[in-house]
């Protein structure tokens, strides 16, 4: 008898809470990704306007330059900032690098492969990408 | 193809779009203000500089391959099914082919003075 | 009071330190019908009660229709995996005091098919197990004729030992992101037996496994969340192994 699978779904998959950082990071790092992809589409289409003449292009342009898209442009560098970071951390995980050796285990069993590196670095992912936002802010807000 | 060549590409233009996506934004912060980097003439003039041209249009094939790879890894742990997976594959493929070509049309036809 | 007799048969001491707990039980009957109902029961318990011993209480003098499925009572056997105030976890390895509230909810793992109350059918983790070749793939064997044990060095052993001490659990499976949501996902626990396997030294079926994982569904899917890693009660961390095998397969280990 196919018995209902009781899947946790998008709410248990997406849910950060109970696991610690690396969770969160895992979350994260899909949120960056789609926002990431959106804008990239975004701007590819934004950037064709160019080719319709300069009064195309500046009424384009004006539309990015109000208060809300300097806003969404800073949220963009932020996305940018954790997903490259937290994404060259990763990188060398999923090579088996920077995730500890294998052992006999002893209780309390603390996971080597959630280190204290890979937490740093996910937490400097985070401090990178609000310094980024900052920056960003200042050079968007400051012209 | 394989999954872990597919996932080795995934990497591979992850790292090259990294830094490339590095010059770009530099480019538009460090030669002049952000503000008179988007102007019309400026940017025109971007377009028709070849290797900034070159440049961008492997950002364009980079970021495209990246970011819809990850939307089909997303969008086939979120569903499972034979139809489904199928259509995802060739969805996102064709919407990169499609991204790829609009993009390239825009870069292409600028450099070319076309506007 | 039911309740009263079982604070009374658990402390026999005369300076009895128990206290009570709201012990929430999710019930529910998938053959019957879809819904999942809780109930409710004040258990005492002491500092080392454990929450099966809660939920066998309960069983005992309170509700006997309780679905659990259990045995060693010591995390050796890997059959009492269920979710503890909503996270995976063994009931025979976590003690009520330890989890630091005053009610306390039991419910099935999730992703895994619910037999019954708080029993999951495991049969698809076993098979994606045995899908992993779980064993020597190797053509000679140590009971030939002519033929000696295969000796391997300490350091040797200690490449994959850890991964070794798996009890088929499942509870890595049910923390797994991927697998809330991807039913044909291997999972961590494939995927932590494929890396014990490939990384001892006797072995040669390296190259068959890593064709098996190497799926769209396979050892791609996970995205080293490390949620499997925390709720391991044998620290057995499938999340080392997995990034370990995938070494493998981009080329950083040989």
């Amino acid at each position: 008898m196919k018995r209902n699978e009781n899947k946790e779904g998008i709410k248990g998959m997406a849910n950060p809470g109970r696991y610690g950082i690396e969770r969160v990071s895992y979350w994260l790092m899909r949120i960056t990704g789609l926002g990431l992809l959106a804008y990239f589409i975004g701007h590819i289409y934004e950037t064709s306007s160019i080719l319709s003449g300069k009064a195309a292009w500046d009424s384009m342009l004006e539309l990015t330059q109000t208060t809300q898209g300097h806003i969404f442009l800073t949220l963009v560098i932020g996305m940018c900032v954790f997903h490259t970071a937290n994404g060259i951390r990763l990188m060398f995980a999923h090579g088996g690098i920077g995730i500890g050796k294998p052992t006999r285990p002893d209780y309390p069993y603390l996971p080597h492969s959630m280190n204290m590196k890979n937490k740093l670095c996910i937490y400097a992912s985070i401090g990178i990408a609000a310094l980024a936002m900052m920056y960003g802010l200042s050079v968007l807000f400051g012209e | 193809m394989r999954e872990s060549i597919i996932m080795k590409i995934h990497y591979g233009t992850a790292l090259g779009a990294v830094v490339l996506v590095a010059v770009h934004i530099l480019y538009r912060i460090t030669m002049m203000s952000f503000g008179d980097s988007l102007e019309y003439e400026n940017v025109v003039a971007n377009y028709k500089f070849i290797p900034y041209a070159i440049m961008l249009e492997l950002i364009l094939v980079l970021l495209s391959v990246h970011g819809f790879n990850g939307l089909r890894v997303i969008l086939l742990e979120l569903k499972q099914g034979k139809s489904y997976e199928k259509a995802v594959n060739y969805g996102c493929l064709a919407s990169m082919a499609i991204l790829i070509a609009y993009g390239s049309r825009t870069i292409l036809m600028t450099s070319m003075g076309m506007t | 009071m039911a309740d009263t007799q079982i604070a009374e048969d658990q402390s026999s001491a005369e300076t009895s330190t128990s206290k009570i707990v709201t012990l929430r039980i999710a019930k529910s009957n998938p053959e019957k019908d879809s819904v999942t109902k809780f109930e409710s029961f004040q258990v005492s318990y002491e500092r080392w009660t454990t929450v099966l011993d809660a939920i066998l209480d309960v069983k005992k003098h309170l509700d006997h229709s309780v679905a659990v499925r259990y045995s060693c009572r010591q995390a050796t056997c890997g059959s009492c995996g269920m979710k503890i105030n909503g996270r995976p976890r063994l009931a025979c390895f976590t003690k009520i005091s330890e989890l630091d509230s005053d009610v306390v909810t039991v419910e099935p793992m999730s992703n895994y098919p619910i037999v019954r109350d708080l029993v999951v059918d495991l049969e698809k983790m076993f098979d994606t197990h045995k899908e992993m070749k779980p064993f020597m793939v190797r053509e000679d064997t140590e009971i030939t004729p002519n033929s000696r044990e295969l000796l391997q060095t300490p350091e040797q052993v200690e490449e994959y030992i850890q991964f070794a001490n798996c009890i088929k659990c499942g509870l890595c499976n049910s923390a797994c992101p991927t697998m809330a949501t991807d039913s044909s996902f291997l999972g961590p626990q494939a995927l932590a037996q494929a890396y014990r396997y490939v990384a001892d030294s006797r072995d040669k079926g390296k190259n068959e496994r890593l064709k098996i994982i190497d799926d769209s569904h396979g050892i791609w899917r996970c995205h080293f969340a490390g949620s499997c890693s925390q709720v391991c009660p044998k620290g057995v961390d499938p999340a080392m192994g997995i990034q370990m095998l995938r070494g493998y397969l981009l080329g950083f280990r040989k």
